[in-house]
C-alpha cells in the first residue's frame, strides 16, 4: 500500500468562550471533534457539510493557519512543520473561497504573485516573471493582467489567479474551500474544469470543500460528510449520496434541488444545530434523527464499516 | 489620481481651504527671503502703533516689534509645529493601532487599555503636565501636543487593521511565507494609508490650536520668539488699548484652522470608497421615471402581475448601464413565475423595478409599464404607491439578516408591517404576527415574538421574512433569491413552505433565483434572462426537456445535477457582456456556438410560439 499524501490522526479544535476579566477561559467550544482520514495521492476527497460544521476549522489548520488542538497531520509519511514555509508550501497549498478579497486590494497581481518566489524561493527577477508566466499560461489567463488590480477582475478571473498563486510553489496537495461558490455557474463550470485539468497536468491531490453536494459529486473521488464537528460518514462519491449510510447523508441527499423531483415534505423538527456550548451527551444529529434511540442520546457513535468503501458514525446505519 | 483630485475639487470649500493653505505655507517658505524688520528687536517708544504706519504695515506690539514680521515668523513656527506633532502623533498612533489591531489578543488588550488610560486625562490637562514635567519650551509643547493626540489615531487606525486583519488576503500573504513585520509593512499599511491621511488632515488644525493655546499659556514659546498663541498671550494685556496687536494673530490662527479643516473634509469625503459612490446623495422614495408615455394598456388585463417592456436604466456619468431592457412578463393567479439568470443579468433590478423600489439616482425606469390588476404601478402618486408597497406586493429578500432592523424585536417589527397599512389593534395585530410565525412552522412562536433578528438562525429568519411579507394578505410576493443563503437542508423546508403557502393562499409569486434545481421544483413557468433581456419563457418542464435558446441548454448544461456523477462540466466560454456596451444584435452571440454572421446585425425579436418563446434566430429546436 503506498504512503498516504494526507493523513491526518486525531485532529481536532477547540475555541476558549467566556473569557473572563481575571480568570482564564471557561468553556471550550469543540468546532472539530477529533477526526482521521487518508488521502490518496492523486485522489480528490470532497467534504462536504451545512455551514458551522468544522469544514474550513479543517482547512485551516491543514494549512497551518491555526493550530491543532490535538492530532497529527502526516503529508508524505512526514509531520506537517508550518514553522518553515519553504518546505510547507510544497507540501500543501490553499485556495481561498473569495477571490477578490483574498487579494491585496492595493498590489497589482504581479507584486501579490512575486512576494512568494521572493520570500520563500529567493528566485531572482528573471526565475519570478519566467515561473509566473509558466503559471499564468496553465490557468489560461493573459500576462497583461499581471499589471492590472484586484477590482479589475471578475470573480472567474480572480479566483484563476488564486488558483495560479496556489500552484507557483509546485505543491503536491492544493486544499480548495468552496472555491466556486461565490461565482456564477457558468464560470463555475469553466473553473471546475481547469481544475480538473490541472490535477491531471501536475499530478495534484486535492482537497475539496463545500456545501454544494452536486459539486462535490461531480469532482470527486470520495467524499467526506461534516455534521456539527464530527466526520458522520465517509466513502466513494459515486455510492455516498445514491445510497448513503448515515440518516444526516441521506436527508442532505434528500434535500439537494433536483429537477423533476417533487419537494421533499418539512422535517418538523426544525434544522437547528445543536448549541456549541452545550453539545448533546450523544449523536449530535440526535435530535432531527428519524431512527433516533436512547442509545443515540447517550453514547456518542463511532465511525464503523458500513460497506465495501463507506463508513458511518452511526448506531444504526443504513447497510450500502 | 487624477479621479481623486476631480473629486476633491468638485467640493468647491474644499478647493478654498486648499488654495488658502497652499498660499499660507508658500508664504511661511519664503519668510528668510523677505525684506521684514528683525521681528524680535524691540523699539519701546514705537509700541502699540496702529496698522498702515509707515514702516509697519500692520503696526507694532507692547515692544514696539513690527508685528508683521512677528505674524509671519509666528506663522510659520506654528505651522511647522501643528504639522510636526500632527505627523509624531500619526507615526506613534499608526504603530499602536496597527499591532493591536493585527495581533490582537493580549497585546491588543494591553495597548489598547493603555490608551485608555490616557483618554482618561482632560487632554489639556495632560499636556500641562507634560510640559510641567518636562519643562516649558517650543519642542516640549510639540511633544505634549502629539503625546495627547496619539490614541485618536491608535483607535481609529486599531479599528480599520481589525477589519483587515480578518481579510483573507492577510491568510495569503501568511501562507507565502512573509514574517509579521512584513505584513503590517506591505500587506496591511497601504491599505491604512488613506485613513491616516484622513486623520492627519483633519487633526492638524487641532494641532495647531492645541500648541498655541499651551504657548498663550506660556508653557509653549518662551520670549522673545515668537508665534501665533505667545503673540496672543502678550497682546491680552492690551485688549482694549490695542486690539490690533490680538486682531492680528488671531485671524491668522482662524485662516489657518478653517483651511486645514475644509482640505480635510474634502479629502475625507474624497478618499472615503462609500461617499465617492454616492452614499451622501439621498435616494427618492420612488424610482425617476422618464419614460416617453406608458403603452396602452390590455384589457382585460393579462394576468395579476403583468409587466409590459419594462425598461430601466443606470445613468452614471455619462455611462449608461442598461440593466433591464424591454422585459414583458405575466405573473398569473396563483401562479409560480421563475426568473433566471446570472448575476448581472438584470433579475433583481426588474424585481426592484416593479414598485419604483430602484436607487435613484443612478436608476431611471425608462419605458413600460408594470401594471397590477391592469393598473400602472409606474403612473401612481407615491402615497398610492407606498400603499400598495407590503400590502398588495410584497417582498422577500435574500438575506433576512439585512432587511430586518437589528435593533427591534421581531413581534415589533411584524406588527409595523401591519399597522403602516390599516389600523388595528395592537393586541389583534400581534394575535395576527404569532398565527402567522405558526404558519411558517417557527417552533416556540410565542417566545420568538420577543427575539430580535440576531438570535434566530438563518431559516428561522428566512421564515420570519416569509411571514412578514404575508402579513397583509398580498396579492403578490416577490423572492429575491429567498433560499440562496441557506444551507441546503433548511432550503428544502423553505422551498416546501412557499410551495404550500401559495396553494393555501392562491398566492402570485415572482421567484427569482440561479439555480435550476429549485426553479424544477417550485416554479410552473420560468423566464430565463440575460444581459437584460429576457431570451426564453415558457413552462418549465418543457424549458428544462428542451431548451429553445443556446444560452438556455448551455447553462442547464454547465449546472451539475446530484446522481450524475464525476464528470467533465460543459461550460460556456467567456463572460455575460458589460450592460454599457452591449453588443448590437443577440448580447449573447459572442459566447454562442450557433451563432451565425445576421446574429449580431440587428436586435433579435421575442418570438413566440404557444406557451413558449425564445429570443433566437436560430434556437435548438424549431418551436412548434
Amino acid at each position: 500500500m503506498t504512503t498516504p499524501a494526507l493523513q491526518v490522526d486525531g485532529l481536532s479544535k477547540s475555541f476558549p468562550v467566556g473569557r473572563g476579566l481575571l480568570r482564564g477561559a471557561t468553556t471550550m467550544v469543540h468546532a472539530l471533534q477529533p477526526l482521521s482520514l487518508e488521502v490518496r495521492p492523486g485522489e480528490t476527497l470532497g467534504i462536504v457539510g451545512e455551514s458551522g460544521c468544522g469544514k474550513t476549522t479543517l482547512a485551516r489548520m491543514l494549512v497551518g493557519l491555526s493550530q491543532p488542538s490535538t492530532g497529527t497531520i502526516l503529508i508524505d509519511g512526514k509531520p506537517l512543520d508550518t514553522s518553515d514555509r519553504r518546505v510547507s508550501s510544497q507540501q500543501i497549498q490553499y485556495v481561498f473561497q473569495d477571490p477578490i478579497s483574498s487579494l491585496n486590494p492595493r498590489k497589482t497581481i504581479r507584486q501579490t504573485m512575486e512576494t512568494p518566489l521572493r520570500i520563500l524561493f529567493g528566485m531572482d527577477a528573471a526565475a519570478r516573471t519566467a515561473r509566473i508566466h509558466e503559471v499564468f499560461e496553465a490557468v489560461n489567463l493573459r500576462p497583461e493582467f499581471l499589471d492590472r488590480y484586484p477590482h479589475e477582475f471578475s470573480g472567474g478571473q480572480a479566483q484563476r489567479i488564486g488558483i495560479a498563486r496556489a500552484l507557483l510553489a509546485r505543491p503536491k496537495i492544493i486544499v480548495l474551500d468552496e472555491p466556486v461558490s461565490a461565482l456564477d455557474v457558468s464560470v463555475q463550470a469553466q473553473v471546475l474544469n481547469l481544475l480538473a485539468d490541472l490535477k491531471t497536468q501536475y499530478g495534484l491531490t486535492y482537497l475539496f470543500i463545500s456545501h454544494d453536494l452536486a459539486v462535490i459529486e461531480a469532482v470527486s473521488d470520495r467524499i467526506a460528510v461534516l455534521y456539527f464537528g464530527t466526520l458522520v460518514e465517509i466513502g466513494a462519491a459515486d455510492r455516498i449520496f445514491a445510497r448513503p449510510s448515515h440518516p444526516y447523508t441521506r436527508l442532505l441527499a434528500r434535500s439537494a434541488p433536483v429537477v423533476g423531483r417533487p419537494l421533499a415534505p418539512q422535517d418538523t423538527a426544525g434544522a437547528e444545530l445543536p448549541d456549541p456550548l452545550n453539545p448533546p451527551p450523544g449523536c449530535a444529529f440526535a435530535q432531527r434523527c428519524p431512527k433516533v434511540s436512547q442509545l443515540c442520546r447517550t453514547k456518542v457513535p463511532q465511525l464503523q464499516e458500513t460497506g465495501e468503501t463507506q463508513r458511518a458514525a452511526c448506531h444504526h446505519p443504513d447497510q450500502t | 489620481m487624477r479621479l481623486f483630485l476631480t473629486l476633491l475639487f468638485r467640493n468647491r470649500l474644499a478647493a478654498l481651504g486648499a488654495v488658502l493653505l497652499l498660499a499660507l505655507v508658500l508664504l511661511c517658505l519664503v519668510v528668510p527671503l523677505l525684506p521684514l524688520a528683525d521681528p524680535n528687536v524691540t523699539d519701546t517708544p514705537n509700541k502699540f502703533l496702529r496698522p498702515f504706519s509707515e514702516g509697519h504695515l500692520l503696526g507694532t506690539d507692547h515692544l514696539g516689534r513690527d508685528l508683521l514680521s512677528r505674524l509671519l515668523w509666528g506663522t510659520r513656527l506654528s505651522l511647522a509645529v501643528g504639522v510636526a506633532a500632527a505627523a509624531a502623533a500619526a507615526f506613534f498612533g499608526t504603530l499602536i493601532g496597527i499591532c493591536a489591531g493585527y495581533f490582537g489578543g493580549w497585546i491588543d488588550n494591553g495597548l489598547m487599555r493603555l490608551i485608555d488610560m490616557i483618554m482618561a486625562f482632560p487632554y489639556i490637562l495632560l499636556a500641562l503636565a507634560i510640559v510641567a514635567a518636562l519643562g516649558p519650551g517650543m519642542l516640549n509643547a510639540l511633544i505634549a501636543v502629539a503625546a495627547v493626540n496619539v490614541p485618536f489615531f491608535a483607535r481609529n487606525i486599531r479599528g480599520i487593521s481589525v477589519g483587515l486583519t480578518a481579510r483573507e488576503f492577510i491568510d495569503a500573504a501568511r501562507l507565502s511565507g512573509q514574517g509579521h513585520a512584513r505584513i503590517i509593512v506591505t500587506e496591511l499599511l497601504p491599505n491604512v494609508l488613506p485613513v491616516i491621511i484622513v486623520a492627519i488632515s483633519t487633526t492638524i488644525g487641532w494641532m495647531v490650536l492645541e500648541t498655541a493655546g499651551l504657548s498663550f499659556l506660556g508653557l509653549g514659546s518662551q520670549p522673545p520668539q515668537a508665534d501665533l498663541g505667545s503673540m496672543l498671550g502678550e497682546a491680552r494685556a492690551a485688549l482694549i488699548a490695542a486690539p490690533h496687536t490680538l486682531i492680528v494673530p488671531g485671524a491668522m490662527i482662524f485662516v489657518i484652522v478653517m483651511s486645514i479643516n475644509l482640505l480635510g473634509d474634502g479629502l475625507r469625503d474624497a478618499l472615503d470608497p462609500r461617499l465617492r459612490s454616492g452614499a451622501l446623495a439621498r435616494p427618492s422614495p420612488v424610482t425617476r421615471i422618464a419614460r416617453p408615455a406608458p403603452p396602452p394598456a390590455e384589457t382585460p388585463a393579462r394576468g395579476v402581475l403583468d409587466l409590459d417592456g419594462l425598461t430601466t436604466r443606470f445613468e452614471v456619468g455619462a455611462q449608461v448601464y442598461k440593466a433591464v431592457s424591454d422585459v414583458s412578463l405575466t405573473l398569473g393567479k396563483g401562479e409560480c413565475l421563475g426568473l433566471i439568470g446570472e448575476s448581472g443579468s438584470g433579475k433583481s433590478v426588474t424585481a426592484l423595478s416593479v414598485t419604483g423600489l430602484v436607487a435613484s439616482p443612478p436608476g431611471v425606469i425608462a419605458g413600460g409599464a408594470a401594471r397590477l390588476d391592469g393598473v400602472d404601478l409606474l403612473s401612481l402618486p407615491y402615497r398610492d404607491l407606498r400603499g400598495l408597497r407590503g400590502r398588495r406586493i410584497a417582498y422577500i429578500f435574500q438575506d433576512p439578516l439585512s432587511t430586518l432592523h437589528p435593533l427591534y424585536r421581531i413581534g415589533d417589527q411584524m406588527v409595523e408591517a401591519i399597522r403602516v397599512h390599516r389600523k388595528m389593534p395592537l393586541a389583534e395585530a400581534r394575535a395576527r404576527c404569532l398565527d402567522l410565525l405558526r404558519t411558517v412552522q417557527i417552533p416556540n412562536a410565542e417566545s420568538r415574538l420577543s427575539a430580535y433578528p440576531h438570535e434566530l438562525s438563518g431559516g428561522m429568519r428566512q421564515r420570519v421574512g416569509i411571514a412578514m411579507a404575508l402579513v397583509n394578505d398580498p396579492e403578490v410576493i416577490i423572492a429575491d433569491e429567498p433560499t440562496t443563503a441557506l444551507d441546503v437542508t433548511v432550503q428544502a423546508q423553505v422551498l416546501a413552505l412557499l410551495d404550500r403557502l401559495r396553494r393555501e393562499r392562491g398566492l402570485s409569486i415572482l421567484f427569482i433565483t440561479h439555480d435550476f434545481g429549485v426553479v424544477g421544483q417550485l416554479c410552473d413557468r420560468v423566464a430565463v434572462m440575460y444581459a437584460g433581456q429576457i431570451v426564453e419563457e415558457g413552462p418549465t418542464a418543457s424549458i428544462l426537456a428542451a431548451p429553445a435558446h443556446p444560452y438556455t441548454r448551455r447553462l442547464i448544461a454547465c449546472v451539475p445535477e446530484l446522481g450524475g456523477g464525476r464528470r467533465q462540466l460543459a461550460a460556456i466560454p467567456g463572460l455575460p457582456p458589460a450592460v454599457n456596451r452591449l453588443p448590437a444584435g443577440c448580447a449573447f452571440a459572442p459566447r454562442c456556438d450557433r451563432a451565425r454572421p445576421d446574429c449580431q446585425r440587428d436586435p433579435i425579436a421575442l418570438r413566440v410560439s404557444g406557451p413558449r418563446a425564445a429570443r433566437c434566430l436560430y434556437p435548438e429546436e424549431a418551436l412548434s
